[in-house]
């Protein structure tokens, strides 16, 4: 077993969630990161499809905007924001893949605003692409930090809707039916959602943590079954792949 | 049951208004527009206007019209951010923004959120409507397309909808709830593009992120270009226009026009200046001291580009081409 940090332990977790052969809107940072690994390592034909608007590109280095010419570096299309979301909006999206601020039961995100939205005590950056992704791809993936705070009850501020309140909320709302929130990685377990009262549920923990661990560090009674396992530890090529991704450590030296 | 949301509409168009618009203001002729920044800015862009800047914050984006913008003091913008990042920064650094149609904005992606951009709106000094990325531009296709809205399916059950000025409707066939997006017409936009004639038809390359659509949707469009092509250059391959001339009101040459941003094929971010700018926003004193040396004392972009060095600029290219 290689040392490994909580980031890179985040990073591939978050890449196994990703089918070989599907569609994926990255959002930026460690979702960038985790894609970037699915494809080098079990997910080589993994379609990445960033929101500035490039289709499957061949990304060199890491980039650093969603939008730079990295994400479009020996792409089979430049297109713009709306052919992404249109992409989206017609069901050929199949995976979201997010990071957020706060996250909450329901797998609702903020990245909007903490405190008063007209008085802020932080302005975020706000929706960018990720109220669209999440809207309108058929499964999202959510990565967000561990920590009471950061997994509260209920989110601030919607910015991108989980399941809203439960059950049938989405399609109440006139969002697409069969979409939602699929997973959730942080820096201490995966989970998943019931499907019955669509609240988050967890999945296994990673090495090294207890379960005690992850209850304390969230802000909301998690649904807990009988058969949590204990996520899978990065591998030697993953780490190294991982490196080649990352090499100054940009994003998993956070 | 239509539903609102709580924002405040920054810009209001008809659809008989965007047409007498183009009908009225919109040159048909064939006519040079090449002209520089200052008399760009003097010309089409006022207190008060609704603003849009075409690439992605901090990609193919018209610094010398955000500088000349910044130089002439121009106020109480309000604009467009469809994924704003460096653009809008720049432009709340020389108080120019009093509100902001926010997707993106206030941050810089993988390096992190923008004190400035922070502290403006956590002040209350800019106001903030929340919409997102492909919101805002469906709504600027709706102009481009003569429309007053555009139904979609995001934004539904969420706060981005409610402080947002959108509206639901109901499928006039289906029944299926939907959201309605508002045309948005800006009093003006700016785009930098990789190639421009004399005549404003341009080619953008790499992701074209909604600048087609967003030179159809203006009431002025003013062009930044790496290179003025020849007349040629278009009519002998009409495929290459991304944005046809009759939607352009200015051109202007721009090499290195996206400094410090990256320009697709050209050239890629200048990150120790970009730093250098991010580092000056933690505090408002330095702030005015890094728009002092790089905007006000410098007379143009050419002599911005000089402070930079050719050096540094050469370093960029070698970058963009992962050399």
């Amino acid at each position: 077993m290689s040392e490994y940090t909580p980031v890179e332990l985040m990073a591939t977790v978050a890449s196994h969630q990703l089918e070989d052969g599907r569609t994926v809107g990255v959002g930026t940072g460690l979702p960038m990161i985790a894609a970037l690994l699915a494809q080098k390592t079990h997910a080589p034909n993994l379609i990445i499809l960033f929101e500035a608007g490039s289709m499957a590109p061949e990304v060199p280095t890491l980039p650093i905007s969603v939008g730079d010419s990295r994400c479009s570096h020996r792409a089979v299309a430049a297109t713009g924001l709306a052919g992404i979301m249109e992409t989206g909006q017609r069901g050929m999206i199949d995976y979201a893949f997010l990071g957020g601020a706060e996250v909450d039961m329901y797998g609702n995100i903020n990245s909007t605003v903490i405190g008063d939205h007209d008085h802020p005590k932080t302005r975020l950056p706000g929706s960018g692409g990720a109220n669209d992704f999440g809207s309108l791809s058929w499964r999202t993936i959510i990565i967000a930090r561990h920590e009471k705070d950061k997994l509260p009850e209920r989110v601030n501020f919607i910015t991108t809707p989980g399941y809203i309140d439960g059950s049938g909320a989405r399609e109440r709302a006139g969002l697409p039916r069969g979409t939602g929130p699929y997973r959730v990685i942080t820096n201490l377990a995966l989970m998943g959602f019931d499907k019955e009262t669509c609240r988050m549920k967890l999945i296994s923990v990673h090495p090294g943590v207890t379960l005690q661990q992850v209850i304390d560090n969230t802000g909301f009674e998690l649904l807990i079954p009988d058969d949590v396992g204990t996520s899978a530890l990065p591998t030697k090529e993953e780490l190294e792949r991982l490196r080649e991704i990352d090499p100054a450590g940009i994003i998993i030296g956070r | 049951m239509s539903e609102q949301g709580i924002g405040e509409l920054l810009s209001t168009v008809t659809a008989d208004e965007i047409r007498e618009w183009n009908r009225d203001h919109k040159q048909r002729g064939l006519v040079d527009k090449v002209t520089s920044p200052k008399e760009a800015v003097q010309k089409y862009i006022k207190d008060g206007m609704y603003l849009a800047i075409g690439g992605f914050g901090h990609i193919r984006i018209s610094m010398p019209l955000i500088y000349e913008m910044v130089r002439q003091r121009i106020g109480r913008l309000r604009v467009s951010g469809h994924t704003a990042v460096h653009d809008l920064d720049v432009l709340i650094a020389g108080d120019c923004v009093d509100a902001v149609d926010v997707a993106y904005s206030f941050a810089y992606e993988t390096r992190g959120l923008s004190k400035n951009g922070r502290r403006a709106v956590e002040s209350g000094r800019v106001k903030c409507v929340e919409w997102t990325n492909a919101a805002l531009s469906w709504r600027i296709k709706a102009a481009a397309m003569g429309l007053p809205f555009l139904p979609a399916r995001n934004m539904l059950g969420s706060d981005t909808f409610k402080y947002s000025a959108a509206r639901t409707i109901e499928c006039p066939f289906t029944g299926q709830k939907l959201v309605a997006l508002p045309a948005l017409m800006p009093d003006v936009s700016i785009i930098h593009v990789h190639y421009a004639d004399r005549f404003g038809n341009c080619l953008v390359r790499g992701t074209l992120v909604k600048d087609d659509d967003l030179a159809k949707a203006s009431k002025r469009v003013l062009v930044t270009a790496e290179r003025i092509v020849p007349d040629s250059f278009f009519r002998d391959a009409p495929e290459r226009t991304t944005i046809p001339y009759f939607c352009v009101d200015a051109v202007i040459e721009a090499p290195f026009g996206s400094h410090p941003g990256n320009m697709p094929y050209e050239y890629y971010f200048d990150e120790e200046h970009i730093r250098e700018y991010m580092k000056a926003g933690r505090d408002e004193e330095q702030l005015k001291a890094y728009l002092e040396k790089y905007v006000y004392s410098v007379d143009d972009f050419e002599a911005y580009l000089d402070l930079i060095g050719m050096r540094k600029l050469n370093s960029l290219r070698r970058l963009e081409e992962l050399r």
